[in-house]
């Protein structure tokens, strides 16, 4: 996924110091549009108010465009978490539980935005959140503000930063203090 | 004249009984016409399903046009206006935990209602193991739980419950609601108050959906053209009980009109006589009320079928009239009459006691919608001679004569003859329609209980769309417990659910559904109370647990004062699920009747296998384990049952028919006393019967039970013609003869102008109808006339 993001890289976008915001945003969901396929690993520290430690897990993550987001956790114990069609599919040791995204105001925005993100959906985000794109092709944040007040309510940001076409860090500030902070590792292919 | 005013007041006498019966009758529009009278147990469970279960209580809609968002918006905000609506005992569309506030419901009743509730959930181990999920969940999916959720429901239940109330396999989500499969609309499904038998109750919800629809489209601020592009589309039972009812009153009446107006016009040519053509109806209306209220008398409720091809099939009660107002010349009346009455009346008799046997062979039938048919034919056909015999002639105006129709026999008379000449080609005919049959004797009978249902092939489709939408066709294998009552069909599904597990868990089945899921037993509930530690013994065991896991005990006091209040609650009654979607849950899968309750449990076959594979019904009925001597279970395949019945009917309705067919051969054999005679009468039927059976199977068309009644009709209508032929004609004055003659084309016109309409209805009943009886009739005619010639021709010799 690297390599073939440094070609694309190469090919359609040079550095463009002069582009506003706007174009940059685009060029950066046009990468993404592009991949239809990824995989990657990732460590996730998640800490509330009412945890006496932050909760850390790590696992990979699979996303099939332009729908399909899995997220296999492998430590500290296994869980695969999948999210298709609205619908979140949590699996872990012989539980499986089966929810509709829509009917969960905090966890939704969190996988729409890692997804729209992923799927290169520019007005799937802006439904959502105020979008705002700095920093240069090769280290960007998106800075994601809930539209929707029972949303914001929960959620105050998402943000997002990566580099060139890869996620490098999704941090969400929940309203009540609670963080979650993940951060992607390199591509491993099987 | 004294006579004349007996039968006329004896006749009008009988119309106003007729008409008062006919005004209190009862009449049903839905489904239950095709249900059988005779049910199996098995098939009980289909009936009362169709009749009055969830089954049919179920509104399917789709909101297509525009684009995602705003059909999610319009199913959201019309979900949230039928929700409030007491029509509607629940409305879902995907997002209803966020409509209907039931969330807080299974939260507050948690711990009676969790499947994970028990004693070895509340030991240490169990709590540590729960709580850890709960924190893997939270972590992992950042945020779906709440922190307070996590305070006051550590072990995660709330969840666990909301999971078994989400379908596995359900509709696909889009912009966050249910769509269709093809994802062009937004899926809404919701549940009536009114049965399904109940067609005003069902015609009123969907005027209230379409109201309500078209209020937020054109109301909603803003009203985007985007909104209106928006499109509604309403399907299930009920829908189509309404919509049949709509065909019937519609389709059926207005077509009915239509060939009644040709039918006129033809008459009218004949008659030259506004007023003769108003009193040739007479018969005809006096036996449509007849019919009615002997059906309304003999089984207390009047089908819409019934009535609609009723009218249809004594149309040929119009041929009566035909026979004597076209008949009658010369002189005055008494004579006339006198003549016609020992001439022409016994044949028309003879005809008449035909048809009555041919349509006696529907009454035994197991098929109620049949049976009406066959007792409105037959009280409606007597009725209609009866008067065509006692009462016409006495309402004809003094010095009344005929228009004089010879002219137009002897034109006919010619091209028989012309024929004639060619009618050893006619031996062919038979034996190619048989060799057609012969060749399409597999595909002859249609073999699915739809294919009489008076919809359209549109609206068949529409309510397929939405149904593979859901995911469910709604027809499948379920396992029946039938109880003395709700309680004890509550614990027997939750024994079974035991066995039904583990073939789960062997991938026997994909799954399984039990109304105990909704609402479980109070029993199953005072064990689940019972298992509930005290505050004390929780805050201890919950220290332990928690000692490894980054959260104090203290913190989850919430969840030890839940637990504690639980150990006290009332249990959770059905009364207490007023409203939310587990009541729909409870309602859909537990009955109950008058002396007992039924509680279904739906079975999903197992998935991932190289053949989707079918469910084993003696493995799954041997896994459902002992249960008390009070209560039956079995393992009932809806479809198969429906099917059996529509082939139990067909197959019933066939031998009946040949039965029917044989008492009109012995009426005969017993009438002429020849066997000879009898033939002759006969084999022109038979042969029409064949060469139409042969045109239907040629066009591709499988054959029905309402076909099967066109044949009999076929015979009821030709043996008239055949009879004429054969008793009338063969020994009569050339110019009688050829008024006969005449007399019968224009009642066979008749037919043809009739029928034929009927066959343009996009109905497939009634083009069914149509499409038998117009050429058969016809042919009837054309074979009579042929074969009986040279019969003629020797004697007139």
């Amino acid at each position: 996924m690297v390599a073939a993001a440094a070609i694309l890289l190469g090919c359609l976008l040079p550095s463009q110091s002069g582009a506003v915001a706007g174009e940059a945003l685009d060029a950066l969901l046009m990468r993404f549009r592009q991949q239809q396929h990824g995989h990657v690993t990732f460590t996730e520290r998640y800490s509330a108010a009412v945890l006496d430690r932050p909760l850390e897990s790590s696992g990979e993550l699979f996303y099939d465009a332009p729908q399909r987001l899995e997220k296999r956790t492998l430590q500290p114990r296994r869980q695969r978490l999948v999210v298709e069609n609205g619908t979140l599919v949590i699996e872990q040791r012989l539980k499986q539980y089966r929810v509709a995204l829509a009917d969960y105001p905090r966890a939704a925005p969190y996988i729409d935005s890692i997804r729209s993100t992923l799927a290169g959906d520019r007005q799937g985000l802006e439904r959502v959140f105020r979008v705002e794109f700095s920093g240069s092709d090769e280290d960007w944040t998106l800075l994601l503000t809930p539209l929707d007040s029972k949303v914001a309510a929960e959620v105050a940001t998402i943000r997002i930063q990566g580099a060139d076409d890869a996620i490098r860090v999704v941090t969400m500030e929940l309203t009540d203090g609670g963080q979650s902070v993940m951060t992607l590792g390199t591509a491993t292919e099987p | 004249m004294r006579r004349r005013a007996v039968s006329i007041f004896i006749w009008l006498s009988l119309l106003a009984a007729g008409a008062g019966v006919v005004a209190r009758a009862h009449f049903a529009a839905d489904m239950t016409a095709f249900l059988p009278s005779r049910p199996s147990a098995a098939q009980q469970i289909l009936v009362d399903e169709l009749r009055d279960g969830v089954v049919s209580r179920v509104i399917l809609m789709a909101i297509d046009g525009s684009d995602p968002e705003a059909r999610a918006q319009m199913s959201q905000d019309l979900t949230t206006r039928l929700h409030a609506n007491p029509l509607f005992l629940a409305v879902a569309n995907g997002r209803e935990l966020a409509v209907t506030g039931q969330k807080s419901f299974v939260f507050e009743h948690r711990y009676l209602l969790s499947s994970e509730v028990g004693a070895a959930l509340f030991t240490v181990p169990g709590l540590r193991s729960a709580i850890a999920d709960t924190l893997d969940i939270m972590a992992s999916s950042a945020g779906l739980f709440p922190e307070e959720l996590l305070l006051s429901d550590p072990t995660g239940e709330t969840v666990r419950i909301i999971d078994q109330l989400t379908p596995v396999g359900g509709p696909r989500y889009r912009a966050g609601v249910w769509s269709t499969a093809d994802g062009t609309g937004a899926l809404l499904i919701a549940q009536t108050r009114a049965t399904g038998s109940d067609v005003d109750g069902q015609e009123q919800a969907i005027r209230v959906i379409r109201a309500e629809f078209d209020t937020l489209r054109g109301a909603s601020p803003p009203a985007t053209p985007r909104d209106l592009d928006l499109d509604l589309k309403i399907s299930g039972p009920g829908v189509l009980a309404v919509r049949s009812r709509a065909t019937i009153e519609g389709e059926a009446i207005r077509l009915s009109v239509l060939s009644a107006l040709l039918i006129a016009a033809l008459l009218l040519l004949a008659y030259r006589s506004l007023r003769t053509l108003l009193l040739g109806f007479l018969p005809v209306i006096s036996g449509a009320l007849a019919g009615t209220a002997a059906v309304a008398l003999t089984f207390g409720v009047v089908h819409g079928v019934t009535l609609a091809f009723g009218v249809i099939l004594i149309a040929e009660s119009v041929d009566y009239s035909i026979y004597l107002l076209t008949q009658v010349r010369r002189g005055r009346r008494t004579d006339e009459f006198g003549e016609w009455a020992s001439t022409i009346w016994p044949t028309v008799r003879l005809g008449l006691l035909t048809s009555l046997c041919g349509f006696a062979s529907l009454l035994p039938s197991g098929f109620p919608g049949l049976a009406q048919l066959g007792l409105y034919t037959m009280t409606g056909l007597l009725a209609a001679a009866l008067v065509t015999r006692y009462v016409l002639p006495d309402l004809l105006p003094g010095g009344w004569t005929a228009q004089p129709i010879a002219a137009l026999g002897t034109v006919v008379e010619r091209g028989i003859s012309h024929l004639q000449r060619y009618r050893q080609l006619l031996w062919i005919v038979p034996v190619i329609a048989a060799a057609t049959l012969f060749a399409r004797w597999d595909t002859l009978w249609n073999s699915d209980l739809a294919a009489l249902s008076p919809i359209s092939a549109g609206d068949q489709l529409l309510d397929a769309r939405l149904r593979s939408g859901l995911g469910a066709s709604g027809m499948g294998d379920l396992v029946v417990i039938r109880a003395p009552d709700d309680q004890a069909a509550l614990r027997a599904a939750e024994s079974v659910a035991v066995g039904l597990e583990a073939l789960v868990r062997a991938n026997e089945i994909g799954g399984f559904d039990s109304p105990a899921r909704y609402l479980p037993s109070l029993e199953l509930q005072r064990s689940r109370q019972a298992a509930l530690p005290s505050a004390v013994v929780l805050q201890n065991r919950l220290r332990a647990a928690v000692a490894t896991l980054p959260i104090q005990a203290d913190r989850l006091e919430p969840f030890v004062a839940a637990v504690e209040s639980a150990r006290a609650s009332p249990l959770v009654t059905r009364s207490d699920l007023d409203g939310t979607l587990l009541a729909a849950g409870v309602d859909a899968l537990l009955m109950q009747r008058e002396h007992h309750a039924v509680a279904l449990l739906p079975l999903r076959p197992a998935a991932g296998g190289p053949i989707s594979a079918a469910i084993d019904a003696v493995r799954v009925a041997a896994a459902l384990g002992a249960l008390p001597p009070d209560v039956q279970a079995m393992v009932v395949n809806m479809k198969h049952e429906s099917d059996a019945i529509y082939a139990g009917y067909q197959s019933q309705a066939i031998s009946l028919s040949l039965l029917g067919f044989g008492a009109i051969v012995l009426l005969l054999l017993i009438t002429l006393r020849s066997p000879i005679r009898v033939a002759r009468v006969v084999t022109p039927l038979m042969f029409s019967v064949l060469v139409v059976m042969a045109l239907l199977a040629a066009s591709g068309r499988a054959l029905t039970i309402l076909h099967l009644v066109g044949l009999l009709l076929i015979v009821a209508v030709g043996s008239n013609y055949s009879l004429f032929f054969e008793t009338r004609l063969a020994n009569s004055a050339a110019a009688h003869r050829t008024t006969v003659l005449a007399s019968l084309v224009i009642a066979n016109l008749a037919a043809v102008l009739g029928f034929g309409v009927l066959a343009l209805s996009p109905a497939p009943v009634l083009a069914a109808l149509g499409m038998t009886i117009a050429p058969g009739a016809f042919m009837a005619l054309l074979f009579s006339a042929l074969m009986a010639a040279p019969q003629r021709g020797e004697r007139g010799s």
